[in-house]
């Protein structure tokens, strides 16, 4: 998806003179072009997140569009205050752009990885999460984050083409209606995929209904989830992020304040690192039971 | 209304806001209010300003009210409930006060984005920020200011409220001097040293920097006495927290009437 970023932030930075790349000395082989192309509004602010942060924040009560670039876990947990004071409480257009995410840099290490990420930040003033799972989503979410005059998050992961059982929806993307679903699955970013690849040739998939949701804070319930809630009874929540502040945390309490009957609710999501060892990405969500074979599995705890 | 009588004026204000309110940072808002006077009472068009060491919060709200930007009953609301003047200055309300400060570290890269942005634009105007010493302890100060140096911002001026005294000691007991010329010039920076209670003598120093457009960021290193003004407060820790008492409040107006014509 990185190529893909880069590519829209070349084409809207052409059409916009009020947008600015700032990144914190990252991007090698990936925005080489942009910064040619965007000249004088391209500045590596150095390994200097925080200072990054607040220089954007500064730019942006000047009436720029600010975009910051660095690795996840970098440009959200060092300069979170940053991000607080000087960003959210001012509701400034600065667009805190995270590479990787969840364990999306795998063997690089926990350092590298960011899974509470959504947590720090979205409950943050004025601030919205943008967690696109498949490569269709990207565009969506970019055109609805450059259309904002406040600060949003994007974490920029690895995706893969959106299934075509699944339909865009305002908060992401759904299957269709179906009266006689047994199962309400609500997922997010890209580990999303592992739950297509489970669901391919699953003898129940005709009865599972899926949602994905792309933004974050989740203030409400969108409509569909709670019929379709309504209808099974039986939440099945996909997240590549810690449960405290994450998706499924989000969805159990709108889900019980919307008073809706729940018989069985379970919560996939990272783990952390539970067994003190380290591997790729794949590793990861297998440890904490994100792969599509235990996917797989709880899919058939319900049928 | 000469410089010494304003400096007088803002004085009975800080101390008058402070008594009311029984509350604290009375010495750092008299450390720094001369500073504050010569940027905001002689701005220019275009000019931004920044206090980073938002504990100064009642200097801020005193000049701000004496230029016109926050009217008069407003400031019988500070540090009561539902007032838009709580002790460190809060988001939004008055566009004099762009930034929400108060944790320490922040105005410097604040200040860094829009004299950069400035720049961009090919706008005018300079990019006031005032820090204290001890702030300079914060490592964002070192990160915007080889930022400035870098992108040869000679629009930014950084004013540093020295009063040798930060939360618990002495800055030169603490981390040493994080605020000295000599560190600071060897990062490329522009620098003049003067009397931070001395209006005349911080309008020269300013004007001088201005105009010199070498492309170095610039920096005043303002000498100054915490609690200036006040003889029991000044150079003592204490009156970073402590509130007075109606004796002490007595004494101190008396001693601002007496000493600046105020």
């Amino acid at each position: 998806m990185r190529k893909h970023f880069s590519n829209y932030i070349e084409r809207i930075a052409e059409q916009n003179d009020d947008i600015v790349f700032v990144t914190g000395d990252l991007g090698y082989a990936a925005l080489e072009n942009l910064g040619i192309k965007m000249g004088d509004r391209f500045i590596n602010a150095g390994v200097a997140e925080q200072n990054m942060i607040g220089i954007a924040a500064g730019m942006a009560s000047q009436g720029y569009r600010v975009i910051c670039y660095s690795i996840a876990p970098f440009v959200v947990y060092r300069c979170l205050e940053q991000i607080r004071n000087d960003v959210c409480f001012h509701n400034l257009p600065v667009f805190v752009v995270g590479n990787g995410g969840g364990y999306g840099y795998g063997i690089m290490g926990s350092s590298h990885h960011a899974i509470e990420d959504i947590a720090c930040l979205s409950g943050l003033p004025n601030m919205k999460c943008y967690v696109p799972a498949f490569i269709e989503d990207m565009n969506t979410c970019l055109d609805e984050m450059f259309a904002r005059s406040g600060p949003a998050y994007f974490r920029l992961g690895l995706g893969k083409p959106m299934p075509d059982y699944l339909v865009p929806t305002s908060y992401g993307s759904a299957t269709a209606f179906n009266a006689a679903s047994k199962l309400t699955i609500i997922a997010q970013c890209p580990v999303t995929n592992n739950m297509v690849a489970a669901l391919n040739g699953h003898g129940d998939k005709g009865n599972i209904d899926v949602f994905v949701v792309n933004k974050m804070p989740l203030e409400e319930l969108p409509e569909d989830i709670k019929a379709s809630i309504g209808r099974t009874k039986n939440v099945l929540t996909i997240e590549e992020h810690i449960s405290t502040g994450g998706l499924g945390s989000a969805v159990s309490v709108l889900a019980n304040e919307a008073g809706l009957p729940l018989k069985k609710f379970i919560s996939l999501h990272a783990e952390g690192y539970p067994n003190g060892l380290y591997g790729n990405q794949g590793y990861h969500q297998q440890i904490s039971g994100l792969d599509e074979e235990n996917i797989t599995r709880t899919i058939n705890s319900y049928f | 209304m000469d410089h010494v009588r304003l400096q007088g004026k803002l004085r009975t204000k800080i101390l008058e806001l402070h008594y009311k309110a029984n509350s604290g940072h009375i010495g750092c808002s008299l450390s720094c209010i001369d500073i504050m006077i010569s940027i905001l009472k002689f701005k220019e068009a275009g000019d931004t300003f920044i206090l980073s060491k938002g504990h100064a919060a009642t200097a801020l709200y005193t000049i701000l009210n004496e230029i016109g930007e926050i009217p008069d009953e407003v400031m019988d609301t500070f540090y009561k409930n539902a007032t838009t003047l709580p002790a460190h200055p809060a988001a939004a309300k008055y566009k004099a006060i762009p930034f929400a400060t108060g944790s320490l570290g922040h105005g410097l890269p604040l200040a860094t984005g829009i004299a950069k942005a400035k720049k961009l634009k090919k706008a005018g105007g300079v990019s006031f920020v005032l820090m204290s010493d001890g702030e300079t302890n914060e490592g964002t100060t070192w990160e915007a200011a080889h930022f400035a140096v870098a992108n040869k911002l000679d629009n930014l001026l950084i004013f540093i409220d020295k009063n040798g005294l930060q939360g618990f000691g002495n800055t030169a007991d603490v981390l040493g001097d994080t605020a000295s010329a000599k560190v600071w010039g060897a990062i490329g920076f522009d620098i003049i040293e003067v009397d931070g209670h001395d209006i005349s003598a911080m309008l020269d120093a300013k004007q001088k920097l201005i105009a010199d457009k070498n492309g170095k960021p610039k920096l005043i290193i303002a000498k100054t006495v915490k609690g200036k003004g006040i003889p029991y407060m000044e150079n003592r820790l204490e009156w970073h927290y402590l509130p007075m008492n109606e004796a002490q409040y007595m004494e101190a107006v008396d001693r601002i009437k007496s000493d600046y014509n105020a």
